[in-house]
This record gives C-alpha cells, sequence and structure tokens, in this order.
C-alpha cells in the first residue's frame, strides 16, 4: 500500500503543554482508519496539524506521491491538495439551501474573480444531484440547511466534503449524537467511502469503531502507543491501562 | 473551471443572461422601477427643469440621500452579507469627496485668478498664476506653496481616478495587513474605527496640504459653468447620483446573486468551514472590503459637490456608526433593505435636525427635536435590534420570494 500521507516525528507545546510529541504514523492509499485515545492524547491537535490550523514545532507532515511538505501551507491550499475535514460538530451553512452547501463544496476553481463569473454546468447539477441522494437529502435541495436536524446535517457535511473529491477524509467523531440507525447508514457510508479515498476517524465510541473493521492507532499523550487491529490493541495491557481501564 | 457552455456567442446572448437574471430577481426589477419613477418625479417637479414645486435645497437633499444610499450598499455587502463589520466606510467616503473636491477648489480658483488678471497690464505667467491660485486656496492655513497632493489638482481625469484609486488602495492595504493577520469581530471594528479617527485627526492639521479643519469649499460650483445655475447643476448631480446608485444597487445584487454571494455569506457564518472547503477567506474578505470602499468612494465624489462643503468632521468615526445603524434598521442582507434604511433615516434626521420639527411643550419644558433626535433615533435602534431583526426590509420579505435554485 503506497503512503498517501506521512506524519514525521511531529510535537507541538501549547504554553509548555506537549500536546503532541514525537508523533509519527502513515496513513496509506484508499485505507480506512481509526484513531482512539483518552481525552488529551492529541487526536484533534493532529488533525489541526494535517489541515494548516496549528503549526508544529518540529517535524514534518508529507503528502502524496511527490511527498509535498504540508508545514507552511495555509488551510485553503491543503484543503486544495486534497484533504477535507469533517468536524466535530456539524458546521454547515445554515442561512442557506443544501443545494447552496453542496455548490460551495464542488470542487471547481477557489479564485474569486472565478467563483464571480461561475455558471451552473450540467455536470455540476448531475453531480450535486449524485451526492444529494446518497446523503438521503434529495427531496431537501431547497431546504435552508438550519432547518435539517442533527444527524441530517452530519450527511451534509460529509457530502460537502464528498463534493470537495478529497483524497483523505479526516473525520471528527462523526457518530456523536446519532441515533443508532443513523450510525449504521454512517458506517455504511465511510465503509464505501473508503473504496476509492482515505479516510482517517476519531472515535470515542468503541462500538463504532468496531464496526468499521479497520486498522485502530492509539494515541496517548501525543504519541502512537499502539497500532493494529481493534482486538489487537485491546488486548494490550498498557492500551488496557491508560484508556479502557478507566 | 465550469466555462459557460455559450461563452463564445458574444454580446447577443450576455444581453439575455442579463435580461434573465433581471427576471429571475423581481425585486431588482421593483427596485429599478421605483427609482426611476422617482428620479423621473423630482426631475418634473424641480426649480431647474420642471414647475419649480420642489426647492433646489430640497432636490439637494435628495440628492444627497442617494448618495447615502450607495454607501448604505456597501455596507450591507461588507457587513450584512460577509460580516466585517466595518466602522470605518465613512473614511472612504470622505476621501473620494475630498479627491473630488481638491479639482473643483483648484480649477475654480485658477479661472476666479484668471478673470480678475484679465485687466492687468501684463498678462500672468503660468507661476504667476499658480502663486495667486496657492495665496487664494491655503491662505487660510497661513501658506501659499502648493502642496505636492495637489500636483494634479488642475486635470479632472487624474482627480476623477484618484477618486477610485486612493480610497481603493488604502483598503486593500489596511484590509490586507488586518485580515492576513486573522483580525475578527469587534477587533477588527474598533480597528476599522482608529482609522477612521487617525484619518480624520491627520486631516484636522494645516501640515495635512488638505486646509485642516477649513476643509474644501464652494464646491457646488462647477469651474467653467458659472453661467449654470444652482437649479440645474443640483438636478444634474441629482440625475448622477440615482444612476450610480442603479449601478451600485445591480453590481451588488450580481455579487450576492454569484456564487460569490454563497461563499461570503459563508464566511459570515462559518469562517472556518470556507477555509476548509479550500477557499482563500482572506482574498474574498479583501475583495468585499476593497469594492465596498471605491462603492463607497464614489458615493462621496457625487456627495460633496452637493453639499458645497467638506471637511475632517465628515471622516469622525460617528458617521460610521450611523451608517451600521441606517443599515440595521433599513434590515441586514437583503440589499434594498439598506436602500430603504438609508433614505428613510437620513431624511427623518434632516427633518428633526433641519429644526422643521415642531417644538413639543411639555408643561415642565420643551422637547426640542434638535436635542431629542438623537436619543429618538437610538431608541428606534434598540426596538428594531430587538423587536424586528430584519429591519424595515424584512415587511418586504413576504412579497420576495425569488426561486434562484
Amino acid at each position: 500500500m503506497p503512503t498517501l500521507l506521512q506524519v514525521d516525528n511531529i510535537s507541538v507545546a501549547f504554553d509548555g503543554f506537549k500536546a503532541i510529541n514525537g508523533l509519527s504514523f502513515d496513513i496509506g492509499h484508499a485505507e480506512l482508519r481509526a484513531i482512539i485515545g483518552p481525552n488529551g492524547a492529541g487526536k484533534t491537535t493532529f488533525m489541526d496539524i494535517v489541515t494548516g490550523k496549528t503549526r508544529p514545532d518540529s517535524g514534518d507532515v508529507r503528502w502524496g506521491k511527490k511527498s509535498t511538505s504540508l508545514i507552511r501551507k495555509s488551510e485553503s491550499k491543503i484543503a486544495q491538495l486534497g484533504i477535507g475535514r469533517k468536524f466535530q460538530k456539524p458546521t454547515t451553512f445554515e442561512a442557506q439551501t443544501v443545494y447552496e452547501n453542496l455548490l460551495m463544496a464542488l470542487a471547481n476553481n477557489r479564485n474569486p474573480f472565478a467563483v464571480l463569473r461561475y455558471k451552473k454546468s450540467s455536470q455540476d447539477e448531475t453531480k450535486i444531484a449524485e451526492i444529494a441522494s446518497l446523503i438521503n437529502l434529495k427531496g431537501s435541495l431547497n431546504h435552508n440547511a438550519g432547518a435539517l436536524s442533527h444527524g441530517q446535517k452530519q450527511w451534509l457535511e460529509i457530502g460537502m466534503l464528498l463534493a470537495q473529491d478529497p483524497k483523505l477524509l479526516l473525520v471528527d467523531e462523526p457518530a456523536a449524537g446519532m441515533t443508532a440507525s443513523e450510525r449504521a447508514v454512517t458506517v455504511m457510508l465511510l465503509k464505501d467511502l473508503a473504496k476509492t479515498r482515505s479516510i482517517v476517524v476519531v472515535e470515542h465510541d468503541m462500538e463504532f469503531v468496531r464496526q468499521l473493521e479497520c486498522r485502530v492507532t492509539v494515541l496517548h499523550e501525543g504519541a502512537v502507543l499502539a497500532e493494529g487491529s481493534l482486538d489487537f490493541v485491546t488486548k494490550r495491557q498498557d492500551v488496557i491501562d491508560v484508556y479502557l481501564g478507566r | 473551471m465550469a466555462q459557460p457552455p455559450i461563452k463564445n456567442n458574444g454580446r447577443l446572448l450576455d444581453q439575455t443572461i442579463f435580461t434573465k437574471f433581471l427576471f429571475c430577481n423581481p425585486s431588482i426589477m421593483i427596485f429599478l422601477a421605483s427609482l426611476g419613477l422617482f428620479t423621473f418625479g423630482v426631475t418634473i417637479l424641480c426649480e431647474g427643469f420642471g414647475l419649480g414645486l420642489i426647492s433646489t435645497s430640497f432636490v439637494k437633499t435628495l440628492g444627497k440621500t442617494l448618495c447615502f444610499c450607495i454607501i448604505a450598499i456597501a455596507m450591507d455587502l461588507v457587513w450584512g452579507y460577509c460580516g466585517i463589520l466595518s466602522l470605518g466606510h465613512f473614511a472612504f467616503f470622505g476621501l473620494g469627496g475630498y479627491m473630488i473636491g481638491m479639482w473643483l477648489m483648484f480649477a475654480r480658483t485658477k479661472l476666479i485668478v484668471i478673470e480678475a488678471a484679465h485687466n492687468a497690464l501684463l498678462p500672468p505667467t503660468p507661476a504667476e498664476i499658480n502663486d495667486a491660485v496657492g495665496a487664494q486656496i491655503f491662505g487660510v492655513v497661513g501658506g501659499a506653496d502648493i502642496p505636492l497632493i495637489w500636483s494634479f489638482a488642475d486635470l479632472l481625469w487624474v482627480q476623477l481616478i484618484l477618486v477610485v484609486l486612493v480610497p481603493g488602495l488604502l483598503a486593500f492595504l489596511f484590509g490586507w495587513l488586518a485580515f492576513r493577520s486573522r483580525v475578527n469581530g469587534v477587533y477588527l471594528s474598533i480597528l476599522t474605527q482608529a482609522m477612521t479617527l487617525a484619518l480624520s485627526l491627520y486631516l484636522f492639521q494645516n501640515e495635512s496640504g488638505l486646509r485642516g479643519n477649513n476643509g474644501l469649499s464652494g464646491l457646488q460650483y462647477l469651474p467653467g459653468l458659472e453661467d449654470v445655475p444652482q437649479e440645474i447643476i443640483s438636478i444634474w448631480f441629482f440625475l448622477g447620483s440615482a444612476f450610480a446608485l442603479a449601478l451600485c444597487f445591480l453590481g451588488a445584487m450580481v455579487i450576492v446573486k454569484s456564487k460569490l454571494g454563497n461563499i461570503i455569506q459563508g464566511i459570515r457564518d462559518n469562517e472556518a468551514r470556507v477555509r476548509f472547503l479550500g477557499y482563500n477567506v482572506e482574498g474574498y474578505k479583501l475583495f468585499v472590503f476593497t469594492i465596498t470602499a471605491i462603492m463607497a468612494a464614489i458615493a462621496g465624489a457625487l456627495y460633496y459637490p452637493q453639499a458645497g462643503i467638506i471637511n475632517p468632521a465628515e471622516l469622525a468615526p460617528i458617521a460610521s456608526i450611523y451608517l451600521a445603524v441606517w443599515v440595521a434598521i433599513g434590515g441586514r442582507g437583503r440589499i434594498y433593505g439598506a436602500v430603504i434604511g438609508a433614505a428613510f433615516v437620513s431624511l427623518v434626521s434632516s427633518y428633526f435636525t433641519g429644526g422643521q420639527a415642531p417644538d413639543i411643550p411639555l408643561g415642565f419644558g420643551v422637547l426640542r427635536w434638535t436635542d431629542w433626535w438623537l436619543v429618538l433615533l437610538g431608541f428606534s435602534f434598540v426596538a428594531v435590534t430587538l423587536y424586528a431583526p430584519n429591519g424595515i426590509g424584512g415587511f418586504f420579505d413576504r412579497f420576495n420570494r425569488s426561486g434562484d435554485v
């Protein structure tokens, strides 16, 4: 499996507190990966670093075939390279329709002048329709995103990420606040998506991680504690001590 | 990437796209029709061209109000749509006024000087004329030299370019510095206010080269057109302001209804999401900030020839705060709301502060509107914020269900 994202020995400290401490791991092409760990293990900081929100004190993050360094790039540049991010709370544009939300996410030219002159093309219409049916929102295209239920907003955000067509998707606690049936659909959706792109899921919920049936990385105090199948890592004593035993 | 398939067919299709745009958005048609009707009405009722039922000074008030409507549109774009509460747009308005005022004052003074020297034995040399103009304009601030910034004041076309260029450049530089450092929310508002205050204080100084607190005056006279009475000039400027308002309204609607409109509203509601979608948020903010600053400057360049005088007090932060009040009362985020708010509040304001409103005897004292108008305005602002957050424009929303999806 060729490497898509390579996190190489990164460290970052906030006011002396080492949030990430020599973290290294790789994500392959079309890989589904779950990251678990107790609170303060550095899961969100890791996402912030990869998406360009936080700059690490040392280490490097390399991307794609050419191993481009992401460290000094802006959030928008990194997103354009093909890294999408889903926040823990659903973040959609609530004052605008589902259609407009998806339209903004579509992978088109991001230059302000090009955006001003943008005219809807039939390909874009088809793509939006496809995504809308995939995320079960076909009937709500003309509704304001603010009127959707919590679970629907989560899906809309996933739909927006799909419209962005990223090579790597970082997903922060997708199952939070979802009903059991919504969870099952989300698991199906993520597994399906991971066939064509890489997905990193940060999750607290063990049952949800089990359903994903993927490799798991356990973070603790800003570094990798264990990596392997869920059964493998949950049997390890050190993992039980820091995380599961509590 | 998404090129429109009909791009090559040229102007004819562009026109059809434009007509389609108009028909898809009835509010634009209604707005333009009302503006046209209003302009027509004022023109046939004015003293210059028509029946003489509207006084020239009221035509000027209406023309100035139209300029306020333009800057209110700018404010709605930058605040109502993009979420940047700028308290500095009147600085750009004032700068636009100064730029055109320099030409009006210089060219007219020069003509007067030449006229006065007409009967002299020796015809004056250009240097003598320049000296006399300098003494005329800058005598009040104790100087006679023409400052460097007046180098092009004799050339109308240069000053017209400067109307756009100077405020545009200032907005671009300010915006670039502020947005790049990710200054947001209240801090950004304070920063814009500081910019306005600094500019105003600088212009108050005699050394600024713009006549300090005297400002520029006599702007209501057009150089070379001394024979044209104010009744006519006032209606020219009124029509010019109406035309500029129509253009700015159309321009704003094009921006708002485009995908760029979606993006800037996205920035207003959730900046981080827009950023992680791959849009350069700073670039978009800078674009909107600069475009609206230029709109404000054009409004100012039309306003001050109607006001006749400009001085640094016009740039005081309070003016920009009023602007925010107009837009809030009119209703943010619908463009025509800003126009209604600016027109309504500024006209009512000039009624109450102009001394026309009758004082109300209260037994224990007299309520003078010139003193109490600001209190009334303050209360209405609070009332609108609390009870009608959509403002006056909110009442029109039910008539405006344009299906643009």
